[in-house]
């Protein structure tokens, strides 16, 4: 099934040895972006190349992969790295959270909590959490080696300012062991409490800005606030219309022209999951 | 009394062209020293030498510090200096948008050196930033307007708020009032000089405009190519010049 042409997850040796070396340094500096020699990727950087590259770089002819997309394993997206990997490493596949050992995400943190042994892969758009703010890279570089992160409370600020709350909703500032502030890519501030004290190891890719940093298992991640402001996981106050879970991240899914509208968990395994055995929510067929 | 800054023999070269050269003087705590001079005369150069900017390629710039007293700025550390030009330093650019964050609001921008210094009760930042938005003679009512919607003495203004929020010891300013209409650079003038004297500052104004220091300086610095011409009382200097440029300029046959 393995297409010869490639080497083992499509990148040379050298190339993953290098990607290895950025993913080690930033393990051993949690939080920190680490510059990398991003390579062409047959696919668009829209595609999560970085993501790609990293899970080339930790993926074992022994390991079995699961992608998701915004939640679900079956958009075209996931369903594209998916096959990429089948077909240039020959690697098992699954959908079932529990028994991947690497995942590749985008925009989401899986509702099952992970654990050790497990390797999550961000797929990261723009690594530089204070870029919006000041976009000459010089200096965001000089920021984080200073700890002048006074400009991401600017950002909260000036969203209390506008919304009377903080309306950042996705790739929510964290701070990392006291020390360096990273963007945890756009998953939904609610999943920011997953990114703590996790078993398994988080790792973030972003290929078109060549990056990659990472979380090691056990790692303390802390959202910014205010004091009167404090950091909230929020997420759509209703249960999940399938499996009527009360503890997910929702989609609001359009159910027919007529405007009818669900709430159902964008973590598409763990509803089947929650299904399967016998959870009903009120729009279930 | 220990100067609060002692500069002594800066020299800055661009090439082989003089920036400005072997400049020395003491500033005491409270004092306000004036930096005039025709354009190209050396007076930003020197300003930048001194707050930090740019490095000079001799001299030292002595700043009493609270915690150690008299340091070398030029030797200490980048986060060192970046500190000090966060909490006991203000500049105030000529122009505004240099000094402003133009995307953020005008609370904001009053609140970035307060958050930078570790303030994270939004409560009491928005309070202290509209204390100051009043002071500099701002609507509280704009306070979550970008400075973009400001006009040009509103600019100036909440840049002045902007540095001297944090209650700095010592203040540079390059043309504060350059750039502006007349009439806004008067209240503009008699609101710094309020500011310095309720707060007890202690600055350094790089101007063309002898008005601006006869209003606010204490004492004078006259530059031409780079080097100290003549220095003393602003009273002194002005009403009875000894050097043939400073006469020129008092004359105003080179005002600009
Ligand atoms: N970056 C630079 N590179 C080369 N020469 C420079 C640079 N900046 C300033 N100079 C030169 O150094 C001299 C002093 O310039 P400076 O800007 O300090 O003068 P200034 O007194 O502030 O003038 P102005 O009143 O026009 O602002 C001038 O001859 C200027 O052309
Ligand atoms: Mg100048
Ligand atoms: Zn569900």
């Amino acid at each position: 099934m393995t297409d010869q042409a490639y080497n083992f997850a499509y990148l040379d040796e050298q190339t993953k040895r290098m990607i290895r070396r950025a993913i080690l340094k930033g393990l051993a500096i949690p939080g920190y972006q680490v510059p990398f020699a991003s390579r062409e990727m047959p696919m668009p950087y829209g595609w999560g190349t970085g993501g790609v590259q990293v899970s080339a770089a930790v993926l074992t002819p022994d390991d079995r992969f699961k992608v998701i997309d915004q939640g679900a394993d079956d958009t075209t997206n996931a369903v594209s790295i998916r096959s990429f990997f089948e077909r240039t490493a020959g690697v098992a596949t699954t959908t079932v959270t529990t028994e991947a050992t690497v995942i590749q995400t985008r925009h989401r943190i899986p509702e099952v909590p992970l654990a050790e042994g497990q390797i999550l892969v961000y797929q990261v758009p723009i690594p530089e959490p204070l870029r919006f703010l000041e976009p000459r890279e010089s200096e965001t570089r000089k920021m984080h080696s200073l700890e002048e992160y006074g400009l991401m409370h600017v950002k909260l600020y000036e969203d209390i300012a506008r919304h009377g709350h903080i309306a950042t909703s996705y790739a929510y500032p964290v701070k990392v062991e006291g020390r360096y502030v990273m963007d945890p890519s756009p998953i939904p501030k609610f999943d920011n409490p997953k990114l703590a004290d996790c078993p398994a190891i988080q790792l973030f890719g972003a290929g078109r800005e060549q990056r990659i940093y990472a979380l090691p298992p056990y790692t303390q991640v802390v959202s910014l606030d205010f004091e009167d402001h404090p950091f909230e996981a929020s997420r759509a106050d209703h249960p999940c219309g399938l499996c009527g879970a009360v503890d997910s991240y929702l989609d609001e899914v359009i159910t027919d022209d007529a405007g009818g509208r669900m709430f159902v968990c964008s973590d598409t395994d763990y509803c089947e999951t929650r299904q399967a055995a016998g959870h009903r929510g009120k729009d279930a067929a | 009394m220990t100067p609060l800054l002692s500069v002594q023999g800066v020299t800055k070269r661009y090439g082989a062209h003089i920036g400005c050269a072997d400049v020395s003087f003491d500033l005491y705590p409270g004092e306000v020293m004036g930096i005039v001079g025709e354009s190209g005369s050396g007076k930003s150069t020197l300003l930048n030498c001194m707050a930090g900017h740019m490095a000079p390629d001799a001299g030292k710039v002595v700043f009493d510090t609270r915690t150690d007293g008299p340091r070398d700025t030029l030797t200490m550390s980048e986060p060192e200096r970046r500190m000090l030009g966060r909490t006991d330093w203000a500049f105030v650019h000529q122009h505004a948008r240099d000094g402003l964050r133009m995307g953020v609001s005008a609370g904001g921008n009053v609140g970035e050196r307060l958050m930078a210094v570790g303030a994270r009760h939004y409560g009491d930042i928005r309070a202290r930033a509209t204390d100051w938005l009043e002071r500099v003679e701002i609507a509280p009512g704009r306070i979550d307007d970008r400075p973009t919607t400001f006009s040009g003495g509103m600019q100036q203004r909440l840049q002045i708020a902007r540095n001297l929020v944090t209650g700095p010891r010592l203040v540079f300013m390059d043309e504060p009032t350059g750039g502006l209409d007349v009439s806004v650079q008067a209240r503009l003038l008699d609101l710094l000089r309020g500011l310095v004297r309720d707060m007890g500052l202690s600055a350094i104004i790089v101007t063309h405009d002898l008005a601006v220091v006869r209003l606010l300086a204490d004492r004078l610095m006259v530059m031409k190519s780079g080097h100290v011409v003549e220095a003393g009382l602003t009273d002194r200097v002005l009403d009875d010049p000894q050097h043939a440029y400073t006469q020129l300029l008092v004359s105003s046959v080179l005002q600009v």
